[in-house]
């Protein structure tokens, strides 16, 4: 009861100093953040299959650790040019959505950064709409901008 | 919801599984005490978690049903079928009521004051009437406080009608219920109970009688205290008596863990998967030993795991005997439900789903498989049926028997049925087996009940339970005698978790097909003695004896195919595949193995993609799909409709269809096809040439219970001395005579053109069938050769003159023989004038005459003076010719009808 309660604590803590915490992930050049909460594990890409007659953004299934993921294909799914190199050495960021384990392919996976809420600005206007649907507003860093990834955005469109 | 309530209706719902069974039970036998306490039992449990719950309704319909049963357990009352049907009532409307608190989490707002009014009449020992029926109108509709469990104590003061008054509440009171002043003094002689619960626990339902308050709760909780626990008592008496009783065996665990535990197992054999290949690598390794005994353990894991997984069938079964007794009951019938091998385990998810295929099943059996009790009897059967199911394990497939020993399918019923729906020709349904005309049934929308009833005969029947065994995988067939009963069998996998599985190649990508639709695997091309054909841009696989759709993986999968040519220098795979009864072929690129797999399911993103009904992970850790076979058969599908179109669109662009023929093609003596008028041919038989005896010069057989003579179709094919030979059967005169040919190919209907080339005897001419030169045999010929010196009742008969007028050769040259053969004199001519001619000499019995070729000279026959009192039959090739004046019009093709014709114009001559 007491560690629960200090947590309970501590997170309140956290929601009164304004604070989120977000992994950084690289796909093509920008760089996006997706909340630590929504992140189930980050894993390098081995053995995709892909799935003949799927959409575009679904990359293919894979197999981590015994159970199956759907990999979707970050880039695609945010309109970018895919790599010329294909998946190989890509990583996952690996996500449960309405119970099923989903795989976000991105280039590279930078660190944790915590963030505070008054860098935060909601989306500019003039953005392009396929990125508005899965960002909910930017955070100003040091010399660049990290967009923030919706998960469930991200996926509800892939499921749909 | 509340985890209490959730709890409460998961426990309910299998008690009153067990209540349903064991009441039919009780009504074949009332005098049964062990049944009767359990379903006392049960529904006494109900109650009381009802109460405790707060669930009024609920509350008060088992406390109605608890006391009639009471009744029946202390012996004040001997069960009537109505009464148990009463019974039988109110458990359904906790069902009702159960099912609704588990949608909404409350309980529904309902009036139950009829079916509880009827309850208490029968408690009360009237003559109970249905709930349906109109009750008293004192069954006031607020219920009464809860008064619980025990009945009256001692037999108190009773009012005329038996029942004891209440002052306090106006009324006299139920069976059961206890008075106002007795609780109260209950209450007041109660003292604390620190056993108890607290009285708050108890909540008074919110109706009525508000006098009754929370207060009451506690003497009524202590009177039933002591009963609880004697019940209690029971029960473990029941259990030291090696009752069914064994709750300690068991726990009840979540369907998710299960899974977990599955999915973590089938992790745990692939890394052991791996760790094996490491160190077989590894020359002299200490790990192999400890590896050996990981590798056992996780097997022997993996098998219990499944096990969890695994549940008797007997647990689908539990609903049947009381739908069983409720069809008996609707239909007026008797019937028994005898089940065997309940204890035979399979897979929870498949048990789920072969559920309502059964019932539906069962119902069919009640409804139209037993007949009723005084045709049984009429049939000399017992009066009451029998519905048996049995199940067995077979070979990693569990076989479910649903038989009963009812009146059998109606062969000639379900051939008309399946004519008249146009899922067969009439000339295929002759030559088909009772067998397989009865699988019709499995035909979507076939039904032959004569009349609908509210259990069966809507004809969505076993075409459902046909595609529902077969989406999990199974079939389904059936045996049947005509009133001898019919037996179903229907054969489903273990379990839908792991499938037998071939692993193909396609497109440098590995995919599994489940073994269950594979029929064989055949390499074509290349080498091989399989050909691959092309029909109009569909590709077809001659595979022994038939031609097989094909359709190459890639192409279900949407990709583009490899090399699509097939021939001797190109080989490929072909998977022959079986899929709602059809066969074709898969083209793959590679064959690797076969492998047990687990299925898990694909996730929301994949689902709209049709072709996979799920994946797998392989022994080396690769995700592979798995190919539906379903997804391939409707690919095929679609290639077939391309075919169709294309013969649709020539068809039409050839505008009408000129007056066609049924010509049945055959082979015998070398590879050009011969044909003869389907209308000729009585019967094609496929007969056992080692029951053929030779005499007379001739090989006769016994067919029909009488001798058959049997001539070869060809001089230089000789007749079968073994195995089956085909044979086209005749009729002359009464008497058959069969033709042998080496095989039957087709039944065609074309526009004849024949070439007559009448230079050899038994040939009619040749015509073009099917784009192919066909030979056309003179049927009589062939009929004189069998039945020469034949004692021919015809003969001594003088035979009636008749003349045919017709300009057609060909059906000159068919007619003729065929009025010879029903004994008549034929003087076939061209010419109207040459008839008249003719009959200028001779008065014929009757003429025959064309009128498709010209309708205005044929009526000068109907004028003539010389065929005065003659009747004119009128032929053509459509039956809605304009045939005013004419005795009667026959189609040229309907044999039947052109005898019948001319035996009655025949007979008004002599009248005449």
């Amino acid at each position: 009861m007491t560690a629960l309660a200090s947590r309970q604590e501590s997170e309140l803590a956290l929601a009164k100093a304004g604070t989120k915490e977000f992994v950084t992930v690289h796909v093509a050049d920008q760089l996006f953040g997706v909340e630590v909460t929504d992140i189930q594990d980050v894993f390098s890409l081995k053995g995709l299959t892909p799935v003949p007659g799927a959409r575009p953004e679904i990359a293919g299934v894979l197999n981590l650790r015994g159970r199956i993921v759907t990999a979707i294909d970050a880039r695609c799914r945010l309109g970018l040019p895919s790599r010329p190199q294909g998946f190989a050495g890509m990583m996952a960021v690996g996500v449960e959505y309405q119970g099923e384990a989903y795989g976000i392919l991105v280039d590279s996976v930078g660190e944790v950064l915590r963030l505070s809420d008054s860098d935060f600005e909601p989306n500019p206007v003039n953005l392009n709409p396929n990125w508005k649907d899965v960002s909910q507003g930017v955070y100003r860093l040091d010399g660049r901008l990290l967009m923030t990834l919706n998960i469930d955005q991200l996926l509800c469109v892939a499921t749909a | 919801m509340d985890e209490l309530l959730g709890e409460f209706i998961t426990e309910t719902n299998e008690f009153l599984e067990t209540v349903d069974t064991q009441l039919v039970v009780f009504e074949a036998d009332p005098t049964d005490g062990d049944t009767l306490n359990s379903i006392f039992r049960l529904v006494h449990t109900i109650k009381g978690t009802c109460g405790f719950l707060g669930l009024p309704r609920l509350q008060f319909v088992a406390h109605a049903g608890e006391t009639l049963l009471g009744k029946f357990r202390d012996g004040t009352l001997v069960a009537t079928p109505d009464q148990v049907q009463l019974v039988l009532e109110s458990i359904d409307r906790i069902k009702e009521i159960l099912a609704e608190l588990e949608a909404t989490g409350v309980e529904p707002e309902g009036d139950d004051s009829a079916l509880i009014g009827a309850l208490e009449l029968a408690a009360e020992g009237h003559p109970a009437p249905s709930a349906a029926a109109p009750v008293e109108a004192a069954a006031p509709a607020p219920e009464p406080a809860p008064v619980a469990a025990a009945p009256a104590p001692e037999p108190a003061p009773v009012s005329a009608s038996g029942l004891r008054w209440d002052p306090d509440l106006g009324r006299e009171l139920r069976p059961g219920e206890v008075s106002l002043a007795e609780l109260e003094a209950a209450f007041l002689a109660a003292t604390p109970d620190d056993d108890l619960e607290p009285v708050a626990a108890a909540p008074a339902p919110a109706a009525a009688n508000a006098e009754v308050t929370a207060s009451a709760a506690p003497a009524v909780e202590r009177r039933a205290a002591p009963e609880m626990r004697a019940i209690k008592d029971e029960d473990d008496d029941a259990a030291a008596k090696g009752g069914t009783v064994s709750s300690n065996q068991t726990i009840r665990v979540n369907v998710e863990v299960l899974e977990t535990l599955m999915t973590m197992v089938s992790e745990l054999v692939l890394t052991r998967n791996q760790l094996m290949q490491m160190v077989r690598n590894a020359t002299d390794s200490e790990f192999k030993g400890p590896l050996q005994r990981l590798s056992a353990v996780t097997a022997e894991l993996q098998d219990s795991v499944m096990k969890t997984r695994m549940q008797p069938i007997g647990s689908a079964w539990k609903k049947l005997p009381r739908i069983v007794r409720d069809a008996a009951r609707d239909l007026n019938k008797k019937i028994d439900l005898v089940m065997d091998g309940e204890a035979t385990e399979l897979d929870r998810q498949v048990l789920e789903l072969i559920k309502d295929p059964l019932t539906h099943m069962i119902r069919n059996s009640c409804d139209h498989g037993l007949e009723a009790p005084a045709s049984r009897v009429a049939a000399g059967k017992s009066e009451t049926g029998t519905i048996r199911l049995n199940a067995y394990h077979e070979g990693g497939h569990i076989v479910i028997e649903v038989s009963d020993d009812g009146a059998g399918l109606s062969t000639s019923r379900i051939r008309d049925k399946a004519i008249k729906n146009g899922l067969v020709s009439e000339e295929q349904a002759w030559t088909m087996s009772d067998a397989q005309i009865h699988r019709f049934i499995f035909a979507p929308g076939f039904s032959t009940a004569a009349a609908v009833t509210s259990i069966s005969g809507r004809g969505v029947g076993m075409d459902v339970v046909r595609t529902n065994i077969e989406l999990i995988g199974g079939t389904i067939d059936l045996q049947s005698t005509e009133g001898r009963g019919t037996k179903f069998f229907i054969k489903i996998p273990l379990t839908l978790a792991i499938v037998s599985a071939l692993v193909v190649g396609s497109r440098q990508q590995r995919f599994a097909i489940p073994q269950l639709s594979i029929v064989e695997l055949v390499g074509a091309g290349g080498a091989s003695e399989h050909k691959v054909e092309i029909l109009n841009s569909a590709r077809v696989l001659r595979l022994r004896d038939r031609l097989l759709p094909l359709v190459d993986l890639s192409e279900v999968l949407g990709v583009p195919p490899r090399d699509p040519v097939i021939d001797e220098s190109h080989s490929a795979f072909v998977v022959v595949m079986q899929h709602s009864g059809q066969l074709f072929g898969v083209v793959v690129d590679e064959v690797f193995d076969t492998e047990e797999i687990v299925v898990k399911p694909l996730s929301k993103a994949l689902a709209d993609v049709g072709t996979f009904s799920g994946a797998t992970i392989l022994g080396d850790g690769s995700v592979i799909m798995i190919i539906d076979p379903g997804a391939v058969y409707r690919r095929v599908g679609q290639a077939e409709e391309v075919v169709e179109e294309v013969v649709e669109a020539v068809q039409k662009k050839r505008g009408q269809r000129p007056e066609t023929t049924s010509m049945i093609v055959f082979q015998a003596g070398g590879e050009q096809p011969k044909a003869v008028p389907l209308s000729l041919v009585t019967r094609l038989e496929e007969l056992d040439a080692t029951s053929f005896e030779q005499g007379d010069g001739r090989t006769l057989v016994q067919y029909r219970g009488e001798l058959m003579p049997i001539v070869a179709a060809d001089p230089y094919a000789p007749i079968a001395t073994t195995g089956i030979q085909p044979v086209l059967v005749f009729t002359y005169n009464g008497l058959a005579a069969g033709m042998a040919v080496d095989k039957i190919v087709d039944i065609v209907e074309e526009a004849l053109d024949i070439e007559m080339a009448a230079d050899r005897p038994g040939l009619l001419g040749v015509a073009v069938i099917k784009g192919k030169a066909t030979e056309v045999l003179d049927v009589s010929h062939y009929l004189n050769l069998a039945l020469t010196n034949w004692d021919d009742p015809g003969v001594n008969k003088p035979a009636k003159h008749i003349v045919l007028v017709e300009r057609n050769p060909f059906f000159r040259n068919l007619l003729s023989p065929l009025l010879r053969s029903a004994g008549y004199e034929v003087e076939a001519v061209e010419t109207v004038s040459a008839a008249l001619v003719c009959a200028e000499y001779r008065k014929p019995a009757a003429v025959l005459t064309d009128i498709d070729v010209d309708v205005a000279s044929a009526r000068r026959l109907l004028s003539d003076d010389r065929l005065a009192g003659t009747s004119i039959v009128a032929l053509s090739g459509s039956p809605d010719a304009d045939a005013t004046g004419f005795a009667s019009l026959v189609r040229k093709s309907d044999r039947e009808s052109l005898i019948a014709a001319i035996e009655h114009a025949a007979k008004l001559e002599i009248a005449a």
